[in-house]
């Protein structure tokens, strides 16, 4: 399991990489695609089922393929920039999101314990993530309903946006 | 699972915010902006889970919450996306460029 996840991670983390340090956008989208299978097998390990699926169905599957689809659209190719310049905005960047980096794998020692073995047998599965938002006691009944409501305003706004006539 | 533990999840996420904060500050392509935010957005969600997982299995009340609230972040990616993706076609409509250089008819 431990190597399973850790092959996983690595496979995510390094698609993440190329993600943004390739010069082509489709090159970039793909990757990002297998940074998302990686995550979600992940996921799967975690016990998080439910999570991993929708992970794959509305990642992988609905938001990337919008992403290829503008990229298509607007037939972009690469940008012709080195992938490793040393622009000073390059230079900053990075030495910034090293930073970052270091600071927040720096701050995890009180996280260096092992999983306790079991967690409850349901965990993560479609039923108790439906019963944790729907049920009529549950704190997320409203925040649901919220996000249709800004999933409506969205795809309006998406459409208002990108038509050239209403 | 038990062996990973709670640390390496946690690097993994902290490792690919770090990448995406570097594809957003580096980039100038906005597609590949977005992309980089998605990242960041996942790095997030996988912090979500393994919390979640931690706290299920030391028998934390509502550790479910966790899964719940990677399933509302996804929801608002896919807005921001659509909505995103929208202006990127916008803009390449009016000014045939996604080079974010370009864009400085705000600057006084």
């Amino acid at each position: 399991m431990a190597v399973l996840f850790y092959f996983f991670s690595l496979l995510a983390v390094l698609a993440g990489f190329v993600v943004v340090s390739t010069r082509n956008p489709i090159t970039s989208a793909v990757a990002l695609v297998a940074c998302f299978f990686g995550l979600a097998a992940d996921y799967v390990l975690l016990d998080a089922h439910f999570v991993a699926v929708i992970q794959i169905l509305v990642y992988a599957g609905a938001i990337m393929v919008l992403f290829i689809f503008v990229i298509m659209l607007l037939n972009l190719r690469g940008d012709g920039a080195p992938i490793l310049d040393l622009s000073r905005r390059a230079l900053f960047g990075v030495a910034t999101a090293g930073l970052i980096g270091v600071g927040l794998v720096a701050g995890l020692e009180s996280a260096r314990r092992n999983f306790e073995t079991t967690v409850p047998k349901d965990f993560g599965t479609i039923e108790h993530v439906g019963k944790a938002l729907f049920a009529s006691s549950s704190p997320w009944l409203l925040p649901f309903e919220v996000v249709s409501v800004l999933l409506t305003v969205a795809v309006i706004g998406a459409v208002v946006l990108a038509k050239r006539e209403i | 699972m038990d062996q990973v533990g709670l640390f390496p999840v946690l690097a993994v996420s902290a490792v690919l915010f770090a990448t995406g904060v570097a594809g957003v500050l580096t980039r100038r392509n906005a597609l590949i902006v977005f992309m980089s935010v998605e990242l960041m957005l996942n790095a997030v969600n996988l912090s979500f889970v393994g919390f979640a997982r931690d706290f299920a299995a030391r028998g934390v009340q509502n550790a479910i919450d966790g899964h719940v609230f990677t399933v509302f972040v996804m929801a608002v990616a896919a807005a921001e996306a659509a909505v995103g993706l929208a202006l990127v076609i916008l803009l390449f409509r009016n000014r045939v460029t996604v080079d974010l250089d370009e864009l400085d008819r705000l600057k006084g």
